[in-house]
C-alpha cells in the first residue's frame, strides 16, 4: 500500500474533456486515469492506452477448451471405454464438434471474465479508494499523476485553464485492500451530518 | 473536406469488364461447342450446369446487397450510411443478372434435356413414387411462376428502395419529414425482407437448386445457401468500397467501416459453416441411405477435394485470418479475404450443382471459371455504371451524422 498525491479536475462534456486531454498530455503531465460513468468512444486513444490483450488471452483460453474437449473426449471414447454407436467408428469426429464448439465458448468467456476482473482488481471484498464519486454517477474525473517535483499551484491552474472544475490535489490510495463499501459509512454519514 | 460526390467511370475500368465480358461469352461459346451441342444428355447438362451455376450465384450475390441495405435499415442502423451507394449500386445489377438468370432457369425447364432437373421428365415422374408425391412442388408452371415473380419482385422492390433513397438527394429534410422518411423506408424494407424470406431463405434454392437432387431434401439448405450468398454479398461490396477508396472516392468512409464490413464477414463465414455442418452431421448421424445420397459424391465421392477445400478457405480461412482487430481494419487483408470468400463460396455453389447429374467426372473447373469471369465483367459494367448515374454519399440522409461519427 502506498498513499501517493494526486490532483483531480472534473469535466462535464466530452466536447471539453478531448482537447482537455491532449493538452494534458502535450503539457507534460502524466495522467492516472480518466474515470468515466459510461464508456466514451475513442477516449482510449486520446489517452494514448495501448489496445487490450485481453482478447489474445480469450484466443488462447479458446483453444485450450478446444484442446480440452477434443483430447478429453477422444481418450474417453476411443481408448478407455469404446461404446458402438450405431456403427459410427469409434473416433466419430463430427460427433462431437458441438461439445468441442461448448468447450471452446466456455472456456473463452469463463477465462475472459476471470482475466478482466484481474486485470481491474475487482473482486468481492476487494476496497479501492476512490477519487470522486459522482464519477460513477455524472461526471468525468481526469486524475493527474504528480511526484515530487510536480509545482501543485501550477498543476492545479494548467488543470483549470483547460476546464477542469473543482480542481482540488487529494492523497489517495493506489493499491486495493480487503473492505466493505457498505460498512464504511464515513462519507454517508458526513452527508446527512450536513443535511440535518 | 471536399467530397468528390460525382462518380466518373474510368475508361480502364470498363475495358477490363468488356475483356471479362468477352472472355465469358467466349467461354460459354466453347462450353456450347464442346458439351452443349453434343448428343449425349449429360454433356448437355455439363453445359446448362455451368450457366445455372454461375447465373444463380451471382444473381443471389448482387441481391444480397439489397439485403444488406434493408436488413440495416430495419435495423435503423446509421453507420452503413456513408457507403450506402455502393450497395446500392450493386444491387440494381439485380433486373439484368436476374433476366440472365431466369431465361436460363426456364431454358433448362422447359428444353428437353432431364439430367439436370429430372424431375420435369413427366414420363419418369408417372413412375416415380417420390416425384410423383412433391409433384404439386416440383412442376414447370409452379417453377416458372416463382422464377419469374421472385425476380421481378426483387428488381421492383430494389427499384423501390434506390428510389427513396435518391429522392432526397436535391432536398433536406427538417426533423418531422425525416421521422416520416425513416418509416417509409422501414415499411419498403420490411416489405422487401418478407419477399426475401419467402424466396431466398425458403423456397427459391429448393426449387433452384436442391431440386438437382430431386429424391433428397434437406429443411438447412436454403439457410445454408442465403448465407453461402451473403457473405459473398458482404465480400462484394467490401471490394467495391476498397476499390472506390483506392481511387479517393468515399471520403467519410474509413477503416472503422472496413472494420465493421470485415466483422460481417467473420461472423457469417463462420454462420454459413454452423449451417453447412449441421446439415452434415444431422444427415451422417442418422445415416438413412435415402438422405446421405446427397453426401456420398461429395464428402467420400470424386467431389471430395472440392468439399476439403471450402472447408478450408470458406472456414479456417477467415476465422484464423479475420480473428484479430488489426486484419480487418487493413485494407490488404480484407481485400484478399473478399476475393478468397468470393471464390470459396462460387466453389460451394458448383458443388451443389454438378454432382446431381455429373456422376462419373468431376468436370473440368476452368469452363466454369471463364463463365464466372463474364458475370464478373457484367457485374462490374452494371455497378460502375449504376454507381456514375447517382450521387457517391445520400448526404441528406438523416442516419448520415452516425456514420461520419462511426466508432468501433
Amino acid at each position: 500500500m502506498a498513499v501517493q498525491k494526486f490532483i483531480t479536475g472534473n469535466f462535464y462534456d466530452e466536447a471539453v474533456l478531448f482537447p482537455a486531454v491532449k493538452k494534458v498530455r502535450r503539457g507534460g503531465y502524466k495522467i492516472h486515469e480518466v474515470f468515466t460513468p459510461f464508456p466514451i468512444h475513442g477516449l482510449d486513444k486520446a489517452m494514448g492506452l495501448r489496445d487490450t490483450s485481453l482478447h489474445t488471452a480469450g484466443f488462447i483460453y479458446a483453444i485450450t477448451g478446444t484442446a480440452t474437449a477434443v483430447g478429453f473426449i477422444t481418450w474417453a471414447l476411443t481408448v478407455d471405454w469404446q461404446i458402438n454407436f450405431g456403427g459410427k467408428p469409434f473416433f466419430a469426429l463430427p460427433a462431437w464438434i458441438p461439445i468441442t464448439f461448448e468447450l471452446t465458448v466456455l472456456f473463452a468467456a469463463v477465462g475472459m471474465v476471470l482475466t478482466f476482473c484481474y486485470l481491474c482488481q475487482l473482486a468481492p471484498f476487494v476496497r479501492k479508494d476512490h477519487f470522486n464519486l459522482r464519477s460513477t454517477d455524472d461526471t468525468f474525473v481526469l486524475v493527474l499523476e504528480c511526484t515530487d517535483k510536480t509545482n501543485d499551484a501550477e498543476a492545479m491552474s494548467f488543470l483549470q485553464s483547460i476546464g477542469g472544475q473543482d480542481v482540488q490535489v487529494q492523497y489517495k490510495e493506489t493499491g486495493w485492500w480487503l473492505g466493505r463499501y457498505d460498512k464504511d459509512t464515513k462519507r454517508f454519514e458526513r452527508k446527512a451530518e450536513a443535511a440535518h | 473536406m471536399t467530397i468528390r460526390e460525382n462518380y466518373v467511370v474510368p475508361k480502364r475500368f470498363n475495358m477490363i469488364a468488356f475483356t471479362l465480358m468477352v472472355i465469358g461469352l467466349l467461354t460459354i461459346v466453347g462450353l456450347y461447342a464442346t458439351h452443349g451441342s453434343k448428343e449425349d444428355p449429360i454433356a448437355q447438362a455439363r453445359f446448362w450446369g455451368s450457366l445455372l451455376q454461375n447465373s444463380v450465384y451471382f444473381l443471389l450475390v448482387v441481391n444480397a446487397a439489397m439485403f444488406f441495405i434493408c436488413a440495416t435499415t430495419l435495423a435503423w442502423g446509421g453507420w452503413q450510411m456513408s457507403f450506402r451507394r455502393v450497395t446500392e449500386a450493386i444491387s440494381a445489377c439485380v433486373p439484368v443478372v436476374g433476366t440472365i438468370c431466369g431465361v436460363i432457369l426456364l431454358l433448362i425447364c422447359f428444353g428437353g434435356n432431364h439430367e439436370i432437373f429430372h424431375w420435369t421428365d413427366t414420363e419418369h415422374v408417372k413412375h416415380d413414387k417420390i416425384l410423383s408425391f412433391k409433384a404439386g412442388f416440383l412442376n414447370k408452371g409452379f417453377f416458372a411462376f416463382m422464377t419469374v415473380a421472385t425476380i421481378v419482385l426483387w428488381s421492383l422492390l430494389g427499384w423501390k428502395m434506390r428510389k427513396l433513397s435518391r429522392s432526397i438527394d436535391e432536398t433536406p429534410l427538417n426533423v418531422e419529414e425525416s421521422k416520416k422518411y425513416i418509416w417509409k423506408n422501414t415499411v419498403w424494407a420490411a416489405v422487401y425482407i418478407i419477399v426475401f424470406s419467402l424466396t431466398v431463405m425458403s423456397s427459391i434454392p429448393w426449387l433452384w437448386l436442391m431440386s438437382i437432387d430431386a429424391h433428397w431434401y434437406s429443411t438447412m439448405y436454403s439457410w445454408y445457401t442465403f448465407a453461402s450468398t451473403f457473405v459473398a454479398g458482404v465480400a462484394l461490396i467490401t471490394l467495391f468500397v476498397v476499390f472506390l477508396k483506392n481511387n479517393n472516392y468515399l471520403e467519410l468512409t474509413n477503416e472503422e467501416h472496413l472494420h465493421d464490413l470485415g466483422k460481417f464477414m467473420f461472423a457469417f463465414s463462420v454462420f454459413w459453416t454452423y449451417l453447412w455442418f449441421s446439415q452434415f452431421m444431422l444427415i451422417w448421424y442418422a445415416n438413412i441411405p435415402e438422405e446421405t445420397t446427397y453426401f456420398k459424391p461429395r464428402a467420400q465421392g470424386i467431389y471430395s477435394g472440392i468439399f476439403w477445400l471450402m472447408f478450408i478457405i470458406n472456414f479456417l480461412a477467415p476465422l484464423l485470418i479475420l480473428m484479430r482487430r488489426g486484419a480487418k481494419r487493413n485494407y490488404t487483408t480484407v481485400t484478399f479475404m473478399a476475393l478468397l470468400i468470393i471464390f470459396g463460396h462460387w466453389l460451394d455453389f458448383f458443388q451443389m450443382v454438378f454432382p446431381g447429374h455429373q456422376k462419373d467426372k468431376v468436370p473440368m473447373m476452368l469452363w466454369d471459371f471463364g463463365v464466372a469471369l463474364g458475370f464478373v465483367g457484367l457485374i462490374m459494367f452494371l455497378t460502375g455504371r449504376a454507381l456514375s448515374k447517382s450521387p457517391l454519399l445520400a448526404k441528406n440522409h438523416p442516419f448520415i451524422k452516425e456514420s461520419v461519427i462511426h466508432h468501433t
